[in-house]
């Protein structure tokens, strides 16, 4: 990847924690783009807490369950889409004289999954104040969130960088790509979250989250082996 | 896990491999191939045939229906397998870039999704008259339809790029993330999901290796080889007449 010329390569490590420092400085300065985010998530709790209000009190669990991962879902497709797609190709080429292609899809998969995590708490929190806490089991529920926060961030990462090679509608694009390669992971999450609503024992969905663990490390493999060869280009 | 279990899965697995090879090999002869396609078209005949005419054990609930064993099952094994060759076609594709690899990836791709769509539609007439239902929330199903999902997003995909070469590259990129991904949860989650409406699952008689019976067993394995062999066959003519086009189209 790098040019032999250079005296002492510069460690993986510390590329990656240039490149994530840069992504939060680019998201400070662009503040308007991550309020719009909070913004979306806020106002999508709100209209659902508007629409059961009409039918009197919060919905129930299975529904509660439902609803708080289609809007986590659709509010990670947001936040992700622009990652890859606000660069254009001039600074995709700057980059790639810099930096290993490895050390962009880590820092930007770090990224992604501490953007979410934040969106994740952020939503869940607004969620419980609007349309009630219908908990039983916190830790594991949140636990399990954090963890679709990484999992939505590894799988869109590696999505979002091919929608973004499509051009043209990215988040269209990024909708259709992502969905299908979500659906056994978020399977697996309802799963979880519903047995954490209904307080049973963690032993119960030990199977599902380590699966779910493993999925992540999969998906994250497959994306640090696959992004260079999609930078290349 | 006991000595047979594990002798099984290192043969399925030997087996995989050893089918992968052969489905390249196939599908990129250049010859007729007179022989193989005289015996796949001899065990479809065949195994459909004798499938519908012997004598099958009575077992509560699916009856004469089990005789579908010998139809979705094979299309799902023939599927997966011409899947797995799509998959090593894009990972040729990565290493050393070319046309051909990218057209037989695309081509397998598609008689994947062709014998997807058999099997959904083998495995919905035989839940109408089993469950009652065309479609029931059940793990399996619901993996069938994400596997037709991202083969559908793989065409999309495909069809938004104008540059060839980098529609090439990125579509092979997401073949295999989107099999690396996916696939292979759809089987371990009907898994973990506990019981299960689908025959081979808890509480329901089925089709796994304790009930199969050995007559079935007999028409079963050929049925197996014979849709593998077709969508390998079907690959070929596809690929064939994509190659064709390219080169109508160069001159």
């Amino acid at each position: 990847m790098r040019p032999e010329t250079e005296p002492a390569p510069v460690p993986l490590l510390r590329e990656i924690s240039t490149l994530l420092a840069k992504d939060f400085r680019l998201e400070w300065r662009q503040r308007a783009a991550l309020g719009g985010l909070l913004l979306y998530v806020g106002s999508t709790v709100f209209v659902c807490f508007l629409s059961f209000s009409l039918r009197g009190g919060t919905p129930p669990p299975p529904a509660w369950n439902a609803l708080l991962w289609v809007i986590l879902l659709f509010a990670a497709i947001n936040a992700v889409a622009k990652g890859f797609m606000q660069e254009s190709p001039g600074q995709r080429l700057y980059y790639y004289t810099l930096v290993r292609p490895q050390a962009v899809i880590l820092a930007k998969m770090l990224y992604n999954a501490l953007l979410l995590t934040v969106v994740a708490l952020l939503g869940l929190f607004l969620y419980t104040v609007f349309l009630g806490n219908p908990i039983q089991n916190p830790g594991l529920f949140v636990a399990n969130l954090l963890l679709g926060a990484v999992g939505f961030a590894t799988t869109l990462t590696l999505v979002s960088g091919i929608a973004a090679k499509a051009g043209g509608n990215g988040a269209t694009l990024m909708a259709v790509l992502g969905f299908p390669i979500m659906v056994p992971m978020l399977l697996l999450l309802i799963k979880v979250s519903k047995n954490a609503l209904d307080g049973l024992d963690w032993s119960v969905s030990q199977s599902a989250v380590l699966t779910l663990v493993a999925l992540n490390m999969i998906v994250g493999a497959t994306s640090y082996l696959l992004f260079p060869f999609l930078w290349r280009g | 896990m006991s000595t047979a279990a594990i002798i099984g899965s290192v043969s399925g697995v030997a087996m995989t491999v050893v089918g992968v090879w052969g489905g390249q090999y196939l599908i990129e002869q250049r010859t007729a191939g007179v022989v193989w396609k005289t015996i796949t078209a001899l065990l479809l005949i065949g195994a459909s045939a004798v499938g519908i005419l012997i004598t099958v054990p009575r077992l509560p609930i699916v009856n004469e229906s089990i005789r579908n064993l010998f139809f979705h099952v094979p299309m799902w094994f023939s599927m997966i397998m011409v899947l797995l060759v799509s998959v090593w076609y894009s990972i040729r594709y990565l290493r050393e870039p070319s046309e051909r690899l990218d057209v037989l990836a695309h081509e397998s791709a598609k008689s994947g999704i062709v014998l997807g769509l058999l099997g959904l539609a083998t495995g919905s007439v035989w839940a109408k008259f089993t469950w009652g239902a065309w479609w029931t929330p059940d793990p399996r199903l619901n993996g069938a339809a994400v596997a037709m999902l991202i083969y559908g997003a793989y065409l999309v995909l495909r069809g938004s790029f104008r540059d060839e070469q980098q529609r090439a590259r990125v579509s092979a990129i997401y073949n295999i993330f989107a099999f690396a991904a996916a696939i292979p949860l759809l089987f371990v989650l009907p898994r973990l999901s506990g019981p299960s409406l689908h025959p081979g699952q808890t509480g329901n008689p089925g089709f796994n290796q304790y009930d199969l019976d050995n007559t079935m067993r007999q028409v079963f394995y050929p049925a197996v080889i014979g849709w593998i062999l077709f969508a390998f066959w079907l690959t070929q003519v596809t690929s064939r007449f994509a190659f064709l086009k390219l080169k109508h189209d160069e001159n």
